[in-house]
């Protein structure tokens, strides 16, 4: 057996494993996973962070777990092993959540549950955790959990911003604008405001990577 | 003109060409320049179809079917404004020129911004600014209550021309119709100045009554007074009761959106547009028929018992007179960008329109109107529709060998 040579922790193969899923290979706005949530969750910014931070956590770990076991999960059963997994992780994030911040858990309700079942989550177990070492999946998860959170977490903010007229629960329109008749835009607090702003971030974020898709 | 003639084409228009100093600018100059002048440009290439129908003639035949919407709306919103004033038969004139002073603002302000993010875009894209937003900008001044504070009309006409219309690649390329777009915006953003259930009429603070001009406070108090339900929220609550005739309804001295209301109008409008071929008798037809075999059924089911929701007791004839129905179906269900293209699309599209629009209308509570929100959402099957029309007429074609 020929030992391989040993790469460094943070090599620039690493890195790029974390900052691609930033912005050239967004899960939401160019993987267009996680949609779901991103709608149901971002009505304000706070929830958006405990969310965010949340798949993040499960993200990393479910990648890291998967992937110190991919040489002891038989093909067949994989996706259930996987499940049983990335569950688990869940499970703790959301008793952790019900545990010490109760009033963010219900806010949040059912869309912590629901993360089992994101599509980001699921994906990158199976592209990537099945195939790789711990230390460049765990890498991995967190890249794809800071992509998904930059955009709920940018949406949340212009949708509490503009919906609600706050920001993190502070009234910041000014005084004067409501006397004038400034009225809060009650569509970005439906679902499909979320919708148009996930659409202008996947503008911008094509405008920046200059990658369309050919049509 | 010689003399003008000579100074835009020889003076200002090198600075615009290709090579000049404001070379980006050019189909911004290029949009006055055709509108005012006979352009100097010539197709250079290629063999090319000369008609005398393109798209700006087809655009000002919209127009002028929309007239006849605005001006009976705009005397309607100044009737409306007076009667609630309590003057008892306001002059033809008056209430006009009453009209006017809400019609305007809120007409220019729609064309002001949603002609400023054309250019830019038009500017960027390098296409020509087209007569397509003069259309929009008319509808949506149609389709918006009187009532609609400036800025949130500015908003809705961003929302309707950028996400609409632009991002989709601009005239003939939306998904959607514009003009329903930026209502369905301030519909779902300013519920509370938009939701079609609180009356839209317009007291005016710079109202003159006996030689004393009301005042802000005295018109706010006024429209207090006058803030009962739309017609059509009336009817929602309280069924055929409270509705008013049937012949006010067809001339159009009902509160609404400003040219919604007159059914008279709208069939001016029709004929215009059936007569030069740029709307389809087709599309109109069949939203009239589903909506009316809608109604007529929710007629039936509530004169034996079996709903009781008083909106459904309505007359099926007062109900096709109602709201936004007349207006949608000859104006909005007959956009040629964005409903069906081919004719027994047509038919198909405007069919589901027309049951659509009506079973909102009465079987959701929470929206007094259903005709925007039916169109926009056959705007979205539209090409479905076209494709399976297409593809059954290939086969058909086929099997004929």
């Amino acid at each position: 057996m020929t030992a391989e040579p040993k790469e460094p922790l943070f090599s620039k193969k690493n890195m790029k494993l974390m900052k691609d899923p930033l912005i050239d290979n967004n899960p939401v706005a160019v993987q267009v996973l996680g949609i779901c949530s991103a709608l149901a969750v971002t009505a304000q910014l706070k929830p958006s962070v405990i969310m965010a931070v949340s798949v993040t956590v499960v993200i990393m770990f479910s990648n890291l777990i998967i992937s110190m076991l991919r040489n002891f999960i038989p093909n067949s059963i994989r996706i259930i092993v996987e499940l049983t997994i990335i569950a688990t992780l869940v499970i703790l994030v959301d008793q952790i959540l019900k545990a010490y911040a109760f009033e963010m858990s219900k806010q949040l309700s059912v869309f912590v549950g629901l993360i089992i079942t994101n599509c980001i989550v699921m994906g990158r177990a199976e592209a990537f955790a099945m195939g790789n070492k711990p230390w460049p999946s765990m890498l991995d998860g967190i890249g794809s959990g800071f992509g998904y959170g930059i955009i709920i977490i940018i949406v949340g903010a212009i949708r509490e911003v503009t919906g609600a007229g706050t920001i993190w629960g502070k009234e910041i329109i000014p005084d004067f604008l409501i006397n004038l008749g400034y009225v809060n835009n009650g569509l970005m607090v439906l679902p499909p405001g979320a919708f148009v702003i996930i659409g202008l971030l996947v503008w911008l974020q094509r405008e920046i990577t200059k990658k369309y898709e050919a049509h | 003109m010689k003399f003008l003639d000579d100074i835009i084409h020889n003076k200002i228009k090198p600075h615009f060409d290709k090579g000049g100093k404001l070379e980006q600018f050019y189909y911004a100059f290029e949009a006055g320049e055709s509108f005012h002048f006979v352009t100097d440009k010539r197709t250079d290439t290629g063999a090319h179809v000369r008609d005398h129908v393109d798209l700006k003639r087809m655009m000002v035949t919209v127009i002028l079917a929309l007239v006849p919407c605005f001006l009976i709306g705009t005397w309607n919103v100044g009737v409306q404004q007076l009667s609630a004033a309590g003057v008892a038969s306001p002059g033809l004139v008056e209430s006009f020129i009453q009209g006017l002073g809400k019609v305007l603002p809120l007409m220019l302000t729609v064309y002001a911004t949603g002609g400023t993010i054309e250019a830019i875009f038009a500017c960027i894209r390098k296409h020509e600014i087209n007569e397509g937003f003069l259309v929009s900008g008319f509808l949506i001044t149609l389709v918006m209550p009187p009532t609609l504070p400036l800025w949130q009309a500015a908003m809705g006409t961003a929302f309707g021309v950028f996400i609409g219309k632009e991002v989709f690649g601009g005239t003939g390329m939306n998904i959607l119709n514009p003009a329903l777009t930026a209502r369905a915006f301030c519909f779902f953003a300013f519920a509370q100045q938009m939701s079609g259930d609180k009356v839209w009429v317009a007291p005016n603070e710079n109202l003159v009554l006996n030689g004393v001009q009301l005042g802000e406070s005295k018109a706010l108090l006024m429209h207090e007074a006058v803030s009962m339900a739309t017609p059509l929220g009336n009817a929602a609550k309280t069924g055929a009761e409270n509705l008013p005739s049937t012949m006010e309804m067809f001339l159009g001295t009902i509160p609404g959106s400003i040219g919604e209301t007159s059914v008279l109008a709208c069939l001016i409008g029709a004929a215009i547009l059936i007569i030069s071929g740029v709307g389809s008798y087709r599309t109109m037809l069949g939203t009239i028929i589903g909506g009316a075999a809608v109604t007529i059924l929710f007629n039936v089911l509530f004169d034996k018992g079996t709903v009781e929701a008083p909106i459904l007791g309505v007359n099926w004839i007062q109900h096709l007179f109602l709201g936004g129905f007349a207006f949608g179906l000859v104006f909005m269900c007959t956009d040629p960008v964005s409903s069906a293209a081919t004719n027994t699309g047509k038919w198909i599209f405007g069919i589901l329109t027309g049951i659509l629009a009506m079973t909102i209308r009465c079987v959701n509570p929470a929206y007094p109107e259903g005709m925007m929100l039916a169109v926009l959402f056959m705007n979205v099957f539209a090409p479905l529709i076209d494709h399976y029309v297409v593809g059954a007429s290939v086969k058909r074609r086929l099997a004929r060998g």
